[in-house]
């Protein structure tokens, strides 16, 4: 569904991304895993359009987006949840979901953006106590799903997740990983980008390991939890253990 | 006079929260009204309502341009030189308007006759009714837009956050053209329904687009409400002052207060901005 192949990005003078290629199914979560300045958002940003590879292709059902504006990307079914959240704090949170609609207002009535409204709302049912509040005055749990609410709204057909447990309560780390399951298993594509490796690779299908704008391994949620390296570096097991 | 101090300052207000610009050629856009009225009722004989529109439409254009030539190559650079530009184009606009109309002052016509019309033994112009009049209304149509229309909230999305917005599918851009765009209607018709009370003449701008920043600054840079509230504030204050001390006075009065409230209240310029942070700090 998704094909990145070889993309290399500059990110001011640096060169964040030396040439990442990764594939996503239909109806999969993939994991991008890896520490700090590995790259992981970057690649989420370009999937999205805000920065432009140097070289490269990323492809959607076989037809290059790479080229194309953000707003042009999302209206194809690609929908971002950025890192941080990125909620409109000042605004109502029913606000924050009608704007997400935005891609598709011309298309859509208004019972149409409110139906969807209604659903997430049922995904989310926090959010529906809350609808009048300003965004910016929920917990960091809250803001983020209604920041993945805010995405669905769009209707992707791949929704892109850029660290969604980070600053985030444990019980709500759960339950919003429960949601991505549940929004794949509804027949959503994901991308989840995970420094917490543990969270991602107890939902996702497949995962790519970064390191310093590389993929460095790459392989089923079981290969990787049992590869060494992943163990030590990114699941914190002791040395020893791993190497006894 | 209040009452189009309140539009002024929702201009800067516009463009503020889109851009974290203060866009010192809004005064010009306020001349550009007037003027543009006085040249379409006196010279081509048009009567007010299609000169107002008009006159409406070709300085909300005026905003286009501005922002196309002058803000929009500037995307990349910081805030503060951005406002410098727009301190240019201010001078470069009233420039063109002196080579235009000169450097006369023109006599606007008033909207339904110039005789006053006394209330409770006050002598009001009936034109301060239009005034209040058109404020209510361009403030309520504000609200609308703002409140009840996706593009509206669009345009609050990226003052709020530009990336975000982005991600959402709103061409930032655009939005920006359009606050442009917005901020010069509103400065044409505060300038077209003071024309008759003030006169229209090529450096009027100065004047009523620092008044307008007194009233933004008053009232909390960044809020709807604020600018109409401080418009209003400094309105009624400027002509008290002038009545109990001397109409000399009038313009000193107002950047008294100005002065003031930056003394007394810094933290009141950016309230919008600061409420943000702390929420985002949370």
């Amino acid at each position: 569904m998704l094909r990145v192949r070889s993309i290399k990005v500059n990110y001011g003078a640096i060169r964040a991304l030396k040439g990442v290629s990764f594939h996503v199914k239909e109806g999969e979560i993939v994991t991008l895993i890896g520490a700090n300045g590995a790259g992981k958002s970057t690649i989420l940003n370009t999937v999205s359009g805000l920065l432009r590879p140097v070289s490269g292709e990323i492809l959607l059902k076989d037809s290059p987006i790479h080229k194309l504006s953000p707003a042009q990307i999302v209206k194809l079914g690609v929908s971002q949840t950025p890192e941080g959240r990125q909620v409109f704090s000042t605004l109502s949170v029913r606000d924050n979901l009608i704007l997400g609609a935005y891609p598709r207002r011309k298309q859509s009535d208004k019972s149409e953006i409110r139906k969807d409204v209604e659903e997430v709302e049922k995904l989310f049912p926090i959010l529906k106590e809350r609808n009048k509040q300003a965004a910016g005055t929920l917990s960091g749990g809250e803001q983020q799903m209604l920041a993945i609410a805010r995405s669905l709204m769009a209707r992707p057909k791949i929704l892109l997740l850029d660290e969604p447990t980070m600053g985030v309560a444990p019980i709500m780390v759960a339950e919003i990983l429960r949601t991505v399951k549940k929004l794949r298993d509804g027949g959503m594509t994901v991308v989840l980008i995970e420094q917490n490796a543990h969270a991602a690779l107890s939902v996702a299908d497949r995962g790519y390991v970064l390191e310093t704008g590389r993929v460095v391994l790459d392989g089923t949620v079981e290969e990787l939890l049992e590869n060494k390296e992943v163990k030590r570096a990114y699941l914190g097991k002791g040395y020893q253990e791993v190497w006894e | 006079m209040g009452g189009s101090y309140a539009i002024i300052a929702l201009g800067y207000t516009i463009i503020y929260n889109g851009t974290n610009i203060i866009n010192f050629a809004q005064g010009e856009f306020v001349m550009l009204g007037g003027l543009f009225m006085v040249t379409l009722t006196g010279k081509f004989g048009l009567s007010i309502f299609p000169a107002f529109l008009i006159a409406v439409a070709a300085t909300a254009l005026v905003g286009l341009l501005v922002e196309r030539l002058a803000i929009h190559p500037l995307r990349n650079a910081d805030v503060m030189s951005v406002i410098i530009v727009t301190i240019g184009m201010s001078i470069l606009l009233r420039g063109i308007a002196m080579l235009v109309w000169g450097k006369d002052a023109y006599a606007a016509q008033h909207f339904s006759g110039d005789k006053p019309i006394e209330i409770l033994g006050a002598t009001i112009l009936p034109q301060s009714f239009w005034v209040i009049g058109i404020m209510i209304l361009v403030v309520v149509a504000l609200q609308v837009f703002y409140r009840f229309t996706i593009t509206g909230k669009a345009m609050l999305a990226c003052a709020v956050n530009k990336t975000a917005a982005r991600l959402m599918g709103v061409n930032v851009e655009n939005m920006l053209m359009l606050s442009f765009v917005l901020s010069g209607a509103l400065g044409a018709v505060a300038g077209i329904i003071i024309a008759p009370i003030t006169l229209a003449k090529y450096d009027a701008g100065v004047m009523l687009g620092l008044k307008g920043f007194c009233a933004c600054i008053l009232g909390g840079l960044g809020s709807g409400t604020g600018a109409v509230v401080g418009g209003l504030l400094l309105g009624v204050i400027e002509s008290l002052g002038a009545g109990l001390i001397s109409s000399g006075y009038k313009d000193a009065i107002a950047f008294l207060i100005l002065l003031i409230a930056l003394f007394l209240r810094p933290q009141g310029l950016l309230p919008l901005k600061e409420m943000m942070m702390r929420q985002e700090s949370h």
